[in-house]
């Protein structure tokens, strides 16, 4: 329900508390247009990915519009940082968004897209929306949409073990809650007197590439499926900013605190279907979180459309600026192929630094017993 | 001298003592039990996992994502088969995610046969492992190299898999691990948990010094110029038996490589035996297609083809499901010492 609560009167004075209300819970209209700005400049860049997709910019494409709502909900409230104090970030692919909110520069998207060398993440290696990023703990994504759920609790044991409020957060989408990784995430969450504190968040998109989740999944939420380990949590309406705000604050609170599991399933849109093997085209039927968190603005008298076009117009502007800034940065080279597989290493006689191809005859070392 | 199951639990110990180890954790790993082979027994960070492999490993890659340093164990490597795609996943993060992370883990794991152990707990690894780049896989085939590459793989700061060869876990070394008190009654007295009731037992561990292995650097067993046998692991000493029996038959003296590493290998050991004599018997247990000796084999055949006087031989297990429960079925599956002996011996005396 729209709060008719227009802020300024003719003179310029506050007339009424500036927030945006969803049911019982609000939230300050200043976050509520920090929000809106992140969703609107994810939402243009991975528009814009999709271009390129297509352009022969680059090649495969999959991302997260329509789950723009609650993932920047997510990353604004993430505790970011390096080591086990802070929060700890399992991601999967559909998660730009909370990265655009952690504060990661669009360009820097652009540039997994573009496979360039800068490409901070991967270095033009892994396809878009896979993230790695060392200094805000966020592990590297894969494509394989369950592996994350077993790797979870062992950076959340660290972390209790550490202390502090650090929390691991977790993210999969419904069709990966199918594979038996999930279920690991929920057994070893909930060890009697080890539980951890782990975020663990469904988004449900009812899809699974072509599958629907209706004609596969039995379980009326998948967020019930912890009510069999004790493991707390609920549903939100991921299309819903308030909603989402305080779902994941509710969560992430109870984590931070209780130092256990909270299992939190929102439901979300997939705009632009499963990814570009699906063609990449905007869906009509589905709820565009951007369009009704915007109607909802206009409707509380926050902002005038001007105010908002304005956000998309600067957001397209930063989007263009980066693209074109990426397009010129340098491609990994043949010589590329094989750093970083290896950390550099003290006891190792072949490979020292890191991987130099097979082993040769001039690195290795012979010993006598 | 102790068992290399001792030797490996010796290392676990310095490890967390010394080496920042910070969990040793698995299937029964923990209290009360140490392990299905003992090798975790009195450690103080071991601990017991749910029956899940899949959960071990994703454990151990978040652990060390997150500043720990954790040695994980799967109880056979015949239960690691689903594991297969997080190990992959686990070599990869490195270089997927452009140097982001290290990942500081070590998984131990006994492989191969001799046991008695069937389908289940018979089987080879390092084949399959060696196909999973970014890993580091040892198998060492004595007590001292299992404490030696065990210190190393808690050392290095990336994936190492530790094959540890169960038909020689009970097998004392002929070298003691440094700091091992004198006499095999002291040490299993002070290491060895008491069968029945543990409750109230605690080792009283040896004051142990450091020791490390080079990962990629195998260990030259035997001299000689007439062949180079390559192996490790169980098929490892009987290798020797058969080329120490020869000698004596024949006279003919054997360049033996326990290679110790399967990735990296020692090639420089391998190509200077292979260079120098020009017969090469390469040994190991698991199945012999994709066999990682043929690798072994197609590098040498590559590299070294015009220094060969004989075809260079490979001696495997065989393509089959499994092995039998039945010793007629592990017998004839996997080599065992006549077999080894008898292709070394036409490896040797077949005319150039």
């Amino acid at each position: 329900m729209p709060t008719e609560n227009k802020i300024f009167g003719s003179e310029g004075v506050a007339l009424l508390a500036p927030e945006v209300r969803s049911g019982r819970e609000t939230l300050p209209a200043e976050r509520c247009l920090e929000i809106h700005r992140i969703m609107v400049r994810s939402r243009v860049m991975e528009e814009r990915t999709i271009k390129m997709s297509k352009s022969g910019q680059g090649y495969f494409w999959i991302g997260g519009p329509g789950e723009e709502a609650f993932n920047t909900c997510l990353g604004l409230q993430v505790k970011k940082g390096r080591g086990p104090s802070y929060d700890y970030l399992h991601l999967h692919y559909r998660n730009s968004a909370t990265l655009v909110a952690l504060g990661m520069p669009v360009a820097d998207g652009i540039r997994q897209m573009a496979m360039t060398a800068t490409d901070p993440h991967s270095m033009g290696r892994n396809f878009i929306g896979h993230f790695a990023c060392r200094d805000w703990n966020v592990l590297p994504v894969t494509s394989v949409i369950e592996v994350q759920h077993v790797m979870a609790p062992g950076t959340a044991m660290v972390q209790k073990r550490f202390g502090g409020d650090g929390i691991t957060i977790v993210t999969g989408g419904d069709a990966g809650s199918a594979e038996g990784d999930f279920a690991s995430c929920l057994v070893w969450c909930s060890r009697p007197g080890k539980e951890l504190p782990v975020l663990i968040v469904v988004t449900n998109n009812g899809w699974g590439i072509s599958t629907s989740a209706s004609s596969q999944h039995g379980e009326r939420n998948i967020c019930d499926r912890g009510k069999a380990f004790g493991i707390r949590g609920e549903v939100v309406d991921g299309n819903d900013v308030v909603a989402s705000w305080h779902a994941v604050r509710r969560g992430m609170d109870y984590c931070r605190r209780e130092r256990r599991p909270y299992l939190l399933e929102a439901k979300v849109s997939r705009l632009y279907g499963h990814s570009s093997s699906s063609g990449a085209q905007r869906v009509a039927h589905e709820d565009d979180p951007i369009e009704l968190f915007e109607r909802k603005l206009l409707d509380t008298g926050l902002v005038d459309s001007l105010t908002l076009d304005q956000a998309h117009e600067e957001a397209d502007a930063e989007v263009e600026a980066a693209v074109e800034q990426v397009l010129n940065e340098p491609m990994p080279t043949a010589a590329d192929v094989e750093r970083y597989t290896y950390a550099p290493s003290t006891v190792d006689a072949v490979y020292p630094e890191d991987y130099t191809g097979l082993p040769g005859y001039e690195l290795s070392v012979l010993r006598k017993p | 001298m102790a068992t290399l199951v001792q030797a490996v639990r010796l290392a676990l110990r310095y490890g967390e003592e010394h080496l920042g180890v910070t969990d040793v954790f698995g299937e029964d790993v923990g209290p009360p039990l140490g392990g299905v082979f003992t090798a975790t027994q009195g450690l103080k960070t071991a601990w017991n996992s749910p029956l899940d492999e899949r959960g071990i490993i994703g454990a151990a890659m978040g652990i060390a994502y997150a500043g720990g340093r954790p040695v994980a164990e799967i109880q056979f490597c015949d239960y690691g088969f689903n594991t297969i795609d997080l190990l992959k996943v686990a070599g990869n993060q490195r270089w997927a995610g452009a140097g982001n992370y290290e990942l500081p883990m070590v998984v131990m794991t006994p492989s191969g046969s001799g046991i008695r152990g069937s389908l289940y707990h018979s089987h080879s690894f390092e084949s399959w492992a060696s196909r999973l780049a970014g890993w580091k896989i040892v198998m060492p085939s004595n007590p001292l190299d299992a404490y030696g590459l065990m210190l190393s793989a808690i050392v290095d700061p990336n994936p190492v898999l530790v094959l540890l060869p169960k038909a020689l876990l009970r097998v004392r070394g002929d070298k003691k691990i440094p700091g091992e008190p004198d006499g095999e009654d002291e040490l299993k007295s002070r290491i060895d948990a008491p069968v029945g009731d543990r409750g109230n037992w605690q080792p009283r561990w040896p004051e142990l010094k450091p020791y490390f292995v080079p990962l990629g650097s195998a260990s030259l067993v035997r001299e000689g110029v007439d062949a180079t046998v390559v192996s490790y692991g169980r098929t490892l000493p009987l290798c020797v038996q058969a080329a120490d029996k020869l000698a004596e038959e024949t006279g003919k003296q054997c360049d033996i490589l326990d290679l110790r590493s399967i990735f990296p290998y020692d090639w420089k050991a391998i190509s200077d035996s292979v260079r120098k004599t020009g017969r090469v018997l390469i040994v190991n247990e698991d199945t012999e297609v994709t066999n990682f000796g043929e690798h072994l084999l197609r590098r040498i055949i590559d590299e070294h083809f015009y220094d060969l006087l004989v075809r260079p031989r490979l001696l495997a297990g065989k393509h089959v499901p499994g092995i039998g429960l039945n010793q007629v079925y592990e017998q004839n599956t996997v080599p065992q010492l006549p077999g080894i002996r008898e292709t070394l011996r036409s490896v040797l005396t077949e005319e150039a």
